[in-house]
């Protein structure tokens, strides 16, 4: 879980930055941006997720 | 003879950020256990020492100044540096400018802040060897990187002249390249050593474990200020690029920030609790000056006061949020005041900076997607090599006793241990 946090963090990352290096148009770019920010969103609650198992085993 | 007034303003500015160290390494001591208190002062002074040498030999080949020699990529057609390229070991800076100098000064100190982040979510069950360790990847790895796109000339930097992305990715005071790489690096250490025993014990109910000494936690939060004020400012003048003559403006919206911020975090535990509470206020105070480090140069004093109600709330929110329902055990409130408050101080900055907005997304989606898996990873990665957690008998006796072998207060008998019955 925590490690496929992690990856979509990165992948979301990858998103941001191809928007901003690939389209021009301000809208385009702005969509394409906030799609990559929720990817990582979406990677930070699946790691978040993978960190709360961690009490329960170190009991 | 001439002298320099905007270099005499800023050196007198960089001689006056430690106090921002002393008032962070009082309010961790403070935060921690009674039975944890010396080994968390030892701690903050080894990651201080780790953070400067490990800055100064790597860590400033890969940040470099802006206008340096950097590493390149081309993408798109378009130059992107995504690294410098000075000499290790200072290399050229000794006779070199002392505009330089000054810069390297200043950022031995920021490393140092970023460096005393973690240990605060580390506290009672980090190892001190491997906090050391810890620190000498962050100063020498993850934070002169991430600096370097942002202070150094990087790509993040540069958003605004290849891309048309406002004035780039703008942070005056370091709230990102510090406060939440510090704050990131500060929830992966928290991952990967999980929770002080007794924290989430079964029922899933997770008691307090209050600081130690509160009086500790508030002069703490009264010394940082004017090391916040000269960090802001200095960072303002010789990374952003603002005049001398705004230093009081600077200085005023930090304050106000600050004040704005604690007044929120009191209010909102009043009315949550019933009393108001001195730690969850005291980091409100904190969170405001985080938040103040990237709005400062940028904003007007009203808008300052916003920022800092905004910040001291969502301190509050995220202190809760993530002890009670994301199970991470942070005894200082790190993560919150430094990641949480630090992403809000930025995406402030585009809200209320025209233009400026698509840059700082950016900016703050480089922090969650870059800084965090690699700064989890190199600690997965030491954590392998050797744990960074403590074993389950210096928890139990403390890590004063279990490290340091003595005692931060040795004249007091500790006993009546509230979690000793769950070993």
């Amino acid at each position: 879980m925590k490690l496929a946090g992690m990856l979509l963090l990165l992948a979301g990352w990858g998103l941001v930055v191809s928007a901003v290096a690939l389209f021009s148009r301000s809208g385009t770019r702005g969509w394409f941006v906030l799609a990559g920010l929720g990817v990582e969103l979406l990677g930070l609650v699946l790691a978040f997720r993978g960190g709360a198992n961690l009490p329960r085993e170190a009991k | 003879v001439t002298y320099d007034l905007p270099l005499f303003v800023c050196t007198v500015l960089v001689a006056m950020v430690p106090l921002a160290l002393a008032g962070l390494v009082v309010m961790n001591a403070g935060l921690g256990r009674t039975r944890s208190a010396a080994h968390s002062m030892l701690a903050s002074m080894a990651a201080i020492a780790v953070a400067a040498l490990a800055y100064c030999i790597v860590g400033f080949c890969w940040e470099g100044v802006s206008g340096g020699p950097v590493h390149t990529l081309t993408v798109a057609g378009r130059t992107w540096v995504w690294g410098g390229r000075a000499p290790f070991c200072l290399g050229g800076v000794w006779g070199g400018a002392p505009r330089v100098a000054l810069q390297v000064l200043l950022q031995v100190f920021a490393v140092g802040i970023a460096a005393l982040i973690p240990l605060s979510a580390g506290a009672d069950r980090w190892r001190l060897s491997a906090s050391c360790f810890s620190t000498a990847l962050l100063a020498g790895w993850t934070y002169p990187l991430f600096a370097h796109w942002v202070w150094g000339g990087g790509w993040l930097a540069q958003l605004g002249s290849n891309y048309g992305l406002g004035r780039g990715f703008l942070d005056a005071g370091g709230a990102s390249t510090v406060q939440v790489v510090g704050g990131l690096t500060a929830l992966s250490i928290v991952w990967i050593i999980g929770p002080r025993r007794g924290k989430y014990a079964e029922g899933g109910i997770a008691p307090a474990i209050p600081g130690h000494n509160i009086v500790y936690v508030l002069f703490g939060a009264f010394l940082i200020v004017p090391g916040w004020i000269a960090l802001n400012a200095a960072g303002a003048i010789l990374f952003a690029g603002v005049a001398p003559a705004q230093t009081a403006l600077i200085a005023l919206n930090t304050l106000l920030c600050a004040c704005s911020a604690c007044l929120a975090a009191l209010i909102i535990t009043r009315i949550r609790f019933g009393k108001p509470d001195a730690s969850l206020s005291a980091n409100g105070w904190v969170s405001g000056l985080v938040a103040s480090s990237a709005v400062c140069a940028f904003v007007s004093p009203w808008l300052a006061i916003g920022v800092g109600l905004i910040a001291g709330g969502l301190v509050t929110a995220a202190v809760e949020l993530l002890e009670l329902r994301l199970a991470v055990d942070d005894p200082g409130g790190a993560i919150s005041v430094h990641a949480v408050a630090g992403i809000w101080g930025l995406l402030a900055v585009g809200f209320f900076v025209r233009g400026q907005l698509l840059a700082q997304v950016v900016g703050v989606a480089t922090l969650l997607g870059v800084v965090l898996p690699m700064s989890y990873g190199l600690n997965w990665l030491l954590n392998r090599v050797s744990p960074q957690r403590t074993g389950r008998e210096g928890e139990r006796l403390g890590m004063d006793l279990h490290e340091l072998g003595a005692g931060a207060y040795p004249e007091f008998v500790i006993h009546n241990d509230e979690f000793v019955d769950r070993y």
